[in-house]
């Protein structure tokens, strides 16, 4: 890091800061509550950088905007609430299979269909399962706070170049809507050299194609298996988790993004008052941190989910405790945020009997 | 001895798989000869649409993006933000343009984006196997519309050249043929009028062509050549609907 400062910002707007941090400078968006911070931030600064804001008339036209400006090479971004998000599977889809890079922001609202505009973590399975046709996957970033909206949205722009596919920032009404203390920082990694494959116009070389249709006889499947290699590559190199196991354990809550940091305070007061209880965050909701989560339960601690939701991402701890701990759920679908001492409250509860604190 | 007919030199060898009688043939050689003609191979990026003119990208040698069925406008326009200095062109047919990418087509005019418009209308989806597309004519049969096309049910055939021709951020719109050889010639002269306009950066070029489909018109190829005269042209009046002149602002 150089040249940080620290402010007090919205979490949106630390991420909009990010990304032109990261060296984004063309944005394509449609409005929608509760993250339009994020366009109207970009579309005072960008034209003022050399870039361009443009309003499209959907959340389809943008994420396909976004198609045009990642197949050349440029860095761009595209930013979207739950609905709006469903509306840009399409694209999604035909980025990965096009293998072109461009970071796509979820800022949370609560669904099915028009739902509401409360933080939820609804769309987990969307974000973590491709949500759009065909056999593929999207790497997916969950900040937890403003800083991480900074943070892991310049780290969304690296892994989408190195790894030359759509990366999501799955945020929530909570973590886009609040303001923290925010150290602003200038990356110092270059941005990777896009010369070997993206359309700059055919100068001094045969035409290139960006392109997902294969027709001939094994070729998709063979450019499916190219994929499924990189996810395995991603998967081994880009897992990221933030585990605290106290010697001793008793039981370890699992959560993400903004239920996380609610279940944190809870861990916390139940440490200080003499209990034993870790706490694991996956910070890559795909890949999945399921080796930490083995590790854990290896050990024979229950874990206690905690989602803002009726239970999604309690299906990929599932997978990866395979029945070797007892796994229990805590959901908060959208209506009613949790407060620290309710997820405290749970994990009490689940604690084994008769241990009370030293 | 000086050659009078060559291939343009922005086409790859590869043979077309256009059905016999299909204008899409015509049509590439009339985009690859603006192309040759502008000297803008090497700075040119297509996208590419869906359907029977989504393999233009095995005939070009230029680089293309592949775009989603109905969404090339929108890719373009992502395309020639990001590169301004870019010479960018997209090539749709009437299924692409005129229905699933209606909303991208008419918001890309309106925003007066620096691209040329290629739309090849047949009146019928093509690659699907010809059901109904917007440009169906009235009582013309197809697999969806098999009793013909008829007001009542499916409504009239949409007239996108006019329509774009309203909006103030098209800088040249027209409607021209590739029947005959004369026709063909105004064809010629119209896709290198909106190339210009793009150079020119004077919004949106677009150029509806109106093309062949034997194979789903259940016609034989010269038969579909005189449907066009005959049926079509009538409907879909060919003629320059809007050109922005020299000193005209956008």
């Amino acid at each position: 890091m150089s040249d940080s400062k620290v402010t007090f910002e919205k979490g949106n707007v630390a991420l909009a800061k990010a990304a032109v941090a990261a060296g984004c400078r063309y944005y394509f968006g449609y409005p929608i509550t509760p993250q339009s911070d994020i366009p109207e931030y970009l579309s005072g600064v960008l034209p003022r950088v050399g870039g361009q804001f443009v309003q499209a008339e959907s959340e389809v036209a943008s994420i396909n905007m976004l198609l045009g400006a990642g197949a050349t090479g440029k860095r761009a971004m595209t930013s979207s609430s739950s609905p709006g998000i469903s509306l840009k599977q399409e694209g999604i889809s035909y980025m990965a299979g096009s293998e072109v890079p461009g970071v796509i922001v979820n800022v949370q609202r609560s669904g099915p269909g028009l739902g509401g505009i409360a933080p939820s973590q609804g769309d987990y399975f969307q974000a973590t399962r491709g949500g759009g046709h065909g056999d593929y996957r999207v790497i997916v970033l969950a900040p937890a706070s403003v800083q991480e909206m900074y943070d892991l949205t310049v780290l969304a722009f690296d892994l989408a170049d190195t790894y030359r596919t759509p990366v999501m920032v799955l945020a929530d009404a909570m973590i886009g809507m609040m303001k923290e203390p925010l150290e602003e920082w200038v990356p110092q990694s270059p941005e990777p050299s896009k010369d070997d494959w993206a359309a700059t116009g055919a100068a001094g070389r045969p035409g290139r194609r960006i392109k997902s249709l294969y027709l001939g006889d094994g070729e998709l499947a063979e450019h499916n298996w190219k994929l499924a290699q990189k996810y395995e590559r991603i998967r081994r190199e880009e897992t990221r988790v933030q585990t605290e196991l106290p010697e001793g354990c008793e039981l370890a809550v699992v959560a993400f993004g903004s239920a996380a940091r609610i279940a944190k305070s809870a861990v916390d007061r139940l440490n200080d008052e003499g209990r034993r209880v870790g706490y694991v965050r996956p910070i890559t909701l795909w890949p999945f941190p399921d080796e930490a989560i083995r590790r854990v339960a290896e050990q024979g601690v229950p874990l206690l989910t905690v989602e803002l939701n009726t239970g999604q991402m309690v299906e990929d701890v599932r997978l990866a405790v395979e029945g070797r701990a007892p796994v229990h759920f805590a959901g908060y679908p959208p209506g009613y945020l949790p407060s620290p001492d309710d997820i405290y409250d749970e994990i009490v509860r689940r604690l084994p009997a008769g241990e009370e604190a030293a | 001895m000086k050659p009078v007919f060559v291939r343009p030199q922005s086409l790859t060898d590869k043979p077309f798989h256009f059905c016999p009688g299909c204008h899409h043939g015509v049509i590439h050689r009339l985009v690859a000869e603006a192309i040759d003609r502008f000297e803008v191979r090497e700075r040119t990026i297509a996208a590419a649409s869906v359907g029977c003119s989504v393999f233009l990208y095995d005939y070009f040698d230029i680089d293309v993006v592949e775009s989603p069925h109905g969404r090339a406008p929108a890719v373009a326009t992502g395309i020639k933000r990001t590169n301004p200095d870019k010479f960018v062109f997209i090539y749709q047919g009437d299924g692409d343009l005129a229905a699933i990418g209606t909303a991208e087509i008419i918001h890309a005019a309106n925003r007066g984006e620096n691209l040329t418009v290629v739309f090849v209308n047949n009146t019928v989806y093509g690659m699907t196997g010809g059901q109904m597309a917007p440009t169906t004519l009235l009582g013309q049969p197809t697999t969806t519309s098999p009793y013909g096309r008829e007001f009542g049910q499916d409504g009239y055939p949409i007239k996108m050249t006019e329509m774009l021709a309203q909006l103030e951020g098209v800088g040249f719109a027209a409607r021209v043929a590739v029947d005959t050889p004369a026709r063909l010639a105004q064809a010629r002269k119209a896709v290198f009028r909106a190339f210009e306009t793009q150079m020119e950066e004077k919004g949106m070029g677009f150029v509806e062509i109106l093309s062949s489909c034997p194979t789903n018109w259940g016609m034989k190829p010269v038969e579909a050549v005189r449907r066009i005269e005959r049926e079509m042209i009538p409907y879909f009046p060919l003629g320059v609907y809007k050109e922005r002149k020299g000193s005209d602002a956008l």
